[in-house]
């Protein structure tokens, strides 16, 4: 599996060659169009909302995401600070950057007959690495995938309330509320794949309930939010279901994406505690056990897009962002080989499409902010970085 | 018993302060003495307390000179010197050898000398002791003196016809008088307001009259220069390293955090804080303005490369130490005009403010226990 590594390492250095190259041409286009108002919008705004459609040409610009399809897809996928910034802006735009369209490629070209590649998008705090992900995820959709998003894996590990002992298996634990929450909006998601999907297995759940072979996978969805007890073993079964079918050479194949944020969750320490106050481990976890063997790559036809994610991560300290660090000896064990793919601060020209996308919003009310120097004052202020740029301009 | 008591008598006109023991009576009257004998020495030395301290008077001084004289001969002998030559200066250098002190003050290391102010027939040394301020009268004195001396000289030219008004005058700018706290340190006596006036008065009169330039090293050693105001910054040396790109070092200090950094230029505004990005060194907005202030106040924020280095103090200490050093480092970048208007901006004034002492009696340094009416 070092061809993708190869590949990969080929492509920054050309990456950074024509980007090099592309910012001068950019940033000389943009000195000049400057004056001129309406055409500042092409400069910062696509109009290719289509992200099948999006290559490096549009490589710093803003695209919308359109309202209907934001709903179905993302109902819990979005980072909370943008879901603030789509509900103050009355839209939703995300920036086309370099790593979600390396990302966006290698799906166009990977080859589904093989096991499925594992990539992780890592990077420093607040690089835009789950925005990212999001962007590669609604490609996905619009290729019409089957799309398996856990928005946070560190919000199974901890905060957690209602720790039952599960009902199938001694040893483990369940997560009831989690595991329901996360039902509902996969059937949101993917609402036109349940019906389509049968269940190739008897389950059951406890003695007056199960599901027959060959039950539709809706019904499966449905009785694991109805019943509440068994929703993790619901979801386990789902997993396993979709691993089973993913790629098939059946007419009702599709292609799985199974996309995880903060997999580092997975390999770290739990902030749970069983009654008699030692530590849960995450192997103990019904939810976690499940997604691991999902994450191996011993299925066909999809691909595992991961990130690694310090915010939520327990025991980290705030400067780990490398893979090493964050996912720990027997994280990286599990997950290698793996596509890693950096993500960055903003460039030149994604600083630029980013301070022209706020004015055009009038989110920068400061006059200052408006001039050459307060611009330098924020380059300088927030060293680029996507999220402390956005904090630093909420309130200016 | 009548012997006793002509015993303890003598005993006290002695005055002999460490005398405890009494002299045994004979046998025969120890009945009849045991009463008397019930006297405690506590007593005795509580009576010789209340006559005062030891008088000066002329045989103690005789006492005390001929005590030093001995002791002077001692000192010749364990210094292997002649005893019939041993002069001040030796004894000096004797005691400064054998006590070797670090005290600052000279006037307080151990010194050995007779310093009584009269001599053996009781008249005093110096010509005005019954003033009771000798230095400041005679210095007072001396100055009068040359203010007459001066007259003097005027009328001589004057006769000659060799008078003229623009003789060489002194050149008073940048120095002040002495205070009244340092007269008194020099005259090594205590002088009041109205002293010290008068002594000013004098001193402006000596100045006020031509051919003062005469005196100038008397006047001078009454004034004291004054701090120099515009003090020169010193401006860290701009150097090459290997590709030719200029830089330069500076340090700054702030609480107890010390910064020292380089600052390179044809840089990309990248700062490297002990090897971090100084986004996650200072994740406070604060402390990162305090950083970008020197840098935009001269309007270079992105030309410039820092590399620094900071301990000590906490995240605030150590964003203004290091403020302060970039502000020292960019003055070799930056024309004089400019380097005025960042002093006015108070960029390179190095603050002066530490933790202040908690003193005993209050809980810290200014905060005091809780005040109880009753």
């Amino acid at each position: 599996m070092n061809l993708p590594r190869l590949y990969h390492r080929l492509r920054l250095t050309a990456r950074s060659l024509h980007s090099s190259a592309n910012g001068q041409q950019v940033e000389k286009v943009a000195v000049a169009v400057d004056p001129d108002v309406p055409s500042q919008v092409s400069v910062f705004r696509t109009s290719e909302n289509d992200p099948t459609c999006h290559t490096e040409l549009h490589a710093g610009q803003y695209y919308t995401l359109p309202p209907a399809h934001m709903r179905t897809l993302f109902p819990h996928g979005l980072p909370p600070r943008f879901q603030m910034q789509m509900k103050t802006f009355n839209e939703a735009c995300v920036m086309v950057r370099q790593p979600a369209l390396e990302l966006i490629t290698c799906l166009r070209k990977a080859d589904y007959s093989e096991p499925a590649l594992r990539y992780v998008l890592y990077g420093e705090k607040g690089c835009g690495k789950t925005l990212s992900l999001c962007h590669v995820l609604h490609f996905c959709s619009t290729q019409g995938w089957l799309v398996l998003h856990i928005p946070d894996a560190h919000l199974w590990v901890k905060n957690c309330r209602e720790l039952l002992p599960s009902s199938s298996r001694p040893g483990r634990f369940d997560q009831p509320i989690q595991a329901l929450n996360w039902l509902k909006n996969f059937k949101t998601t993917n609402e036109h794949f349940l019906s389509k999907i049968k269940t190739t297995q008897r389950y059951v759940w406890t003695k007056r309930e199960s599901t027959e072979e060959g039950r539709p996978l809706g019904e499966l969805v449905d009785q694991g939010v109805s019943r509440v007890k068994s929703s993790s073993d619901v979801v386990g079964a789902l997993l396993r279901e979709l691993r089973l079918q993913a790629g098939g050479a059946a007419e009702g194949a599709f292609r799985l994406a199974v996309a995880v944020d903060g997999v580092n969750a997975l390999w770290g320490k739990t902030t749970l505690k069983k009654e008699d106050k030692s530590e849960v481990l995450p192997e103990e976890l019904t939810l976690i056990h499940n997604l691991r063997k999902m994450l191996r790559n011993d299925w066909c036809g999809g691909a595992i897009l991961t990130t690694l994610s310090q915010t939520g991560s327990l025991f980290k300290p705030r400067s780990a962002y490398l893979p090493m660090e964050l996912l720990g000896e027997e994280g990286f064990d599990n997950m290698d080989p793996f596509v890693p793919i950096p993500v960055s601060n903003y460039s030149d020209k994604e600083f630029e499409s980013c301070y022209l996308y706020y004015l055009d919003r009038n989110w920068l009310q400061h006059p200052h902010s408006r001039t050459e120097d307060g611009k330098k004052e924020l380059i300088f202020l927030s060293s680029r970085n996507p999220s402390i740029l956005e904090r630093l301009c909420a309130f200016l | 018993m009548a012997a006793c008591r002509a015993v303890r008598a003598v005993l006290v006109k002695c005055g002999k302060s460490s005398w405890t023991s009494v002299p045994r009576p004979p046998q025969t009257d120890r009945q009849l003495l045991s009463r008397q004998i019930c006297v405690s020495s506590a007593a005795w030395r509580k009576n010789l307390a209340a006559a005062g301290p030891e008088k000066f008077s002329e045989e103690y001084i005789k006492k005390q000179v001929e005590e030093f004289n001995i002791g002077k001969r001692h000192l010749a002998n364990i210094m292997g010197e002649d005893p019939e030559t041993f002069t001040q200066e030796d004894i000096d250098r004797s005691i400064a050898y054998l006590f070797p002190s670090g005290l600052f003050e000279k006037r307080a290391r151990p010194v050995m000398k007779v310093t009584v102010q009269w001599g053996e027939d009781g008249r005093p040394f110096h010509y005005m002791f019954y003033t009771g301020k000798q230095a400041y009268y005679s210095l007072m004195h001396d100055t009068f003196g040359k203010v007459l001396a001066l007259e003097k000289y005027q009328d001589s030219m004057r006769n000659k016809g060799l008078f003229t008004k623009d003789t060489r005058q002194m050149s008073l700018t940048g120095s002040r008088w002495l205070l009244k706290e340092e007269l008194e340190e020099l005259l090594v006596e205590n002088i009041s307001d109205h002293d010290y006036t008068r002594f000013l008065q004098l001193m402006e009169r000596l100045l006020s009259m031509p051919y003062c330039a005469m005196e100038e090293e008397f006047v001078q050693r009454f004034r004291r220069q004054l701090e120099v105001q515009s003090s020169k910054q010193e401006i860290p040396a701009v150097q090459h390293d290997e590709n030719g790109v200029a830089f330069s070092q500076a340090e700054g200090r702030r609480k107890t955090a010390k910064a020292s950094i380089k600052l390179r230029d044809c840089g990309t505004g990248s700062i490297t804080i002990n090897g971090k990005s100084y986004l996650l060194y200072f994740p406070v907005l604060q402390d990162r303005e305090q950083l970008m202030f020197p840098l935009h106040f001269v309007d270079m924020l992105g030309r410039f490369n820092v590399e620094a280095s900071v301990e000590g103090g906490g995240h605030c200490a150590q964003a203004g130490a290091l403020r302060l050093a970039v502000s020292r480092a960019l003055l070799s970048f930056v024309s004089a005009g400019e380097m005025e208007s960042m002093r006015q901006a108070g960029l390179l004034t190095p603050d002066p403010r530490v933790k202040e002492r908690k003193k005993p009696g209050q809980a810290g340094a200014r905060k005091k226990f809780t005040w109880k009416k009753r």
